[in-house]
């Protein structure tokens, strides 16, 4: 099993992420992340990133058949392309007081988390970064007091001057 | 291939209707014929239907059939299939012939009527979610919810089903949109699609390396599927040729028969699960292999680690996610399969190569030697043997060049495939990938809607005909002269058979139970019902069927249990193929086989 990351570029129509999303669910491929927003809203074009898992196989199908749903105006496969950049928003809330309270505080520090809310007994941090420093960001507010978590899921661009 | 349209729309009023757009863009693609039936949400445009001579409605009686019958008209024709239907249950009713027509990739545009827009999402009366309902099924569909855009959308939507690789597209019309007045109205246009431009040009890099490996190969063979079909019948002219340049021996799809004429003498016939013997062993044997405009289905490969295990593949396709979808091949081409084969052709000449290849086709008639669809008939016999049957009927009108033949699905369906030998293409019209009974009267009204004057015959079962036997009085409505060629052995034949090989002969819910009298059932819809059964009458049966006028049922009484072979059983490789019933299939077929279809 590989991971990929893939971009695509879709005009931003009504059903384009049915399409897409029943692409994965009607082939039984694997969907870890999924975002999807409007790039260029005067040419109607919105950037969906997915994260999927398979055999080499199952992968260049999933690229292949993103490709062919017509309104799909071109398809990356970041992971194999070359060097891409990927990175996930977290926003972390930690109820408690106390040690633990404090605590949460310094590691968010550590980690470069932001806080964007908080009161006597909670913080809400948001944190950006790879989803393997979310994972550990995470891990770490687990015992602190980590009462609700949301994860944007990944965006990425591939790295370089050029664009696709 | 893209189709030019050249009909420029007339002179045109100011505002028009979306309703009228509809149809005027219609026009403007050449369309002729639609099929349909009328509801609610599709009055306007039956209203503006009835106001222009240009396009001919067929009223079908179920519009699952009017979708089965668009793909008659378009297989045997090469042009977009239309079908017009209200919203709700005339949506979902077109379902599976939508369906039916992706998997085959039939160029289709359904129209589906749909409640006005202020009302959808409201459960409103005979409201479906049609879009979300055939987004699986479909190429792509449409929603549309302005007038000023009907005439962009119908033409994409025409563009869609007919580019690349084709199929079927959905455009919604909510009630209101057709209604509603609009001054805009753009006709064809020949500029490049914004997202969607399939490859059709082979790269020529990979033409090279492909008459490179096609010219080292001592036991070749060229594995023929429906893009060829698809590509336009100059591509079916260019694979004979490459055949005659070479002397590679083809074998083809159930999609493609015709592609080369079934007379020539390097066929080996079609290949797969009830395909020949020489055929499949060619293609479990050969050393090169040239896939042009098929797709590896299960249906073809059987057990998939061990497909033709020795051989280097080409795999020429229009659509590149059929390239190592399940088989991984050595050179992909993608590309229009006439522009490639044509490209391979002209490469080859130029070259002027040449392969010696005594040995392998010296291979080869020792496997066609075996005769695996000889069948035992004894002339006179009190029954008739379905495939004689079958074959009796190819004989009677060999001579014609006009026969097109639709099939239900079933034994007869494979019997049909093996016994008739098509010459040219679009003369066959069977459900392949779906596998739809029901499929084949209305496909032959389609095919008899495009050529009035040809014979068009649906060689049926007695258990499938049932499923749309309504369109007889579509037949009778419009004077086709249709014939339906029922071989009754009163059985689901092929569920039967499976029963017998793969379940102990426990033959749950398969017995074709208080079927009618066909010969009153064909009289009651204003028809001429005949019956046969036994072997002296059946030429003169035969004869019958195809000389007498308007629609025709003809009840053939079949040997009852008789199983469709060879056959290679399901999860088994091409070399263990059976050739009759005498071998055990149910030691055969053991362990994960039985859980395959």
């Amino acid at each position: 099993m590989e991971q990929r990351t893939f971009s695509v570029i879709v005009n931003n129509e009504p059903g384009v992420l049915a399409k897409v999303v029943g692409l994965f669910t009607g082939r039984g491929y694997n969907i870890s992340s999924l975002t999807v927003s409007e790039i260029d809203p005067s040419q109607s074009v919105s950037r969906i990133t997915i994260c999927s898992s398979g055999t080499s196989q199952v992968l260049e199908q999933i690229k292949a058949q993103l490709d062919r749903i017509v309104p799909v105006h071109r398809v990356s496969d970041l992971t194999v392309e070359g060097p891409s950049v990927e990175r996930e928003l977290a926003l972390v809330k930690v109820s408690g007081a106390g040690d633990k309270r404090v605590e949460s505080l310094r590691s968010a520090e550590i980690f470069g988390a932001k806080v964007v809310d908080s009161g006597l007994s909670h913080f809400t941090f948001e944190l950006t970064g790879k989803p393997s420093k979310i994972d550990a960001f995470v891990e770490i507010m687990q015992p602190l007091g980590l009462s609700e978590l949301s994860r944007t899921g990944v965006a990425a661009l591939s790295r370089g001057a050029e664009a696709l | 291939m893209l189709t030019q349209i050249d009909t420029p729309s007339q002179t045109l009023p100011k505002v028009m209707s979306g309703a009228e757009v509809v149809i005027q863009a219609m026009i403007d693609q050449g369309v002729e014929v639609i099929f349909g039936y009328p509801g609610g949400a599709v009055l306007p445009l039956y209203d503006a239907l009835h106001q222009q001579n240009k396009i001919r409605h067929i009223l079908v009686r179920h519009e699952q059939a009017a979708v089965h019958a668009a793909e008659g008209y378009a297989r045997s024709t090469g042009k977009v299939g239309c079908v017009l239907v209200t919203s709700g249950p005339g949506a979902t009713n077109v379902v599976t012939g939508i369906a039916d027509a992706m998997l085959d990739s039939i160029p289709l545009v359904v129209l589906t009527g749909q409640v006005p827009t202020h009302l959808i999402g409201n459960d409103a009366f005979q409201e479906a979610d049609t879009t979300g309902i055939t987004r699986p099924v479909t190429k792509h569909n449409y929603l549309v919810t302005s007038a000023d855009r009907m005439a962009e959308t119908i033409h994409d939507a025409f563009y869609v089903a007919r580019s690349g690789r084709p199929g079927p597209v959905v455009v919604d019309l909510p009630k209101d949109t057709q209604q509603s007045e609009t001054s805009v109205y753009t006709g064809p246009k020949n500029e490049v699609h914004r997202t969607y431009r399939p490859q059709t040009v082979p790269d020529a890099e990979a033409i090279s390396q492909a008459v490179d490996l096609l010219m080292t190969a001592k036991r070749p063979i060229i594995y023929a599927g429906g893009g060829v079909i698809n590509s336009g019948s100059e591509a079916s002219k260019t694979l004979t040729e490459l055949v005659d340049v070479t002397g590679m021996p083809i074998t083809n799809t159930l999609m493609a028969l015709g592609a080369t004429p079934a007379s020539h003498p390097n066929f080996l016939g079609m290949l797969g699960m009830h395909g020949t013997y020489e055929a499949n062993l060619a293609m479990y044997h050969c050393d090169v292999m040239l896939n042009v405009g098929a797709r590896f289905d299960d249906r073809i490969t059987g057990k998939i680690d061990e497909f033709s295990p020795k051989s280097k593949k080409i795999h020429i396709d229009i659509d590149p996610s059929s390239i190592n979808k399940t088989i991984l091949v050595d050179l992909p081409i993608i590309a229009d399969a006439g522009q490639a084969l044509a490209a391979i052709l002209a490469e080859w000449k130029a070259r002027k190569a040449k392969l010696v290849l005594d040995d392998w086709w010296a291979q080869i008639e020792t496997w066609r030697a075996k005769k695996c669809l000889a069948y035992a008939q004894e002339k006179g016999a009190a029954e008739i043997r379905p495939q004689h049957a079958i074959k009796r009927f190819f004989e009677l009108t060999k001579g014609r060049k006009d026969v097109y033949v639709s099939t239900e699905v079933g034994q007869h369906q494979m019997w049909a495939a093996q016994y008739i030998g098509f010459e040219r293409p679009n003369q066959w019209l069977t459900s392949g990938g779906l596998g739809t009974m029901g499929y084949g009267l209305p496909a032959a009204i389609g095919a008899q809607i495009a050529h009035p004057e040809a014979l068009c015959v649906d060689v049926a079962g007695e258990a499938s005909i049932l499923m749309n036997i309504q369109e007889l009085s579509t037949a009778a409505q419009y004077k086709l002269n249709v014939k339906v060629f029922i071989i009754n052995n009163q059985w689901m034949g092929m569920v039967r058979q499976w029963q017998q090989l793969l379940h102990g002969g426990r033959y749950s819910n398969s017995y074709s139970e208080s079927l009618p009298d066909f010969v009153k059932l064909a009289e009651a819809f204003g028809g001429t019902g005949i019956r046969a059964t036994q072997e002296s009458e059946l030429d003169a049966a035969i004869k019958q069927m195809i000389e007498t006028p308007g629609f025709v049922l003809f009840d053939c009484c079949v040997r009852k249990d008789e199983n469709c072979f060879p056959m290679i059983p399901s999860g088994k490789p091409h070399y263990q193929m059976l050739l009759s019933a005498e071998e055990d299939l149910e030691a055969a077929i053991q362990g994960d086989g039985k859980a395959l279809v």
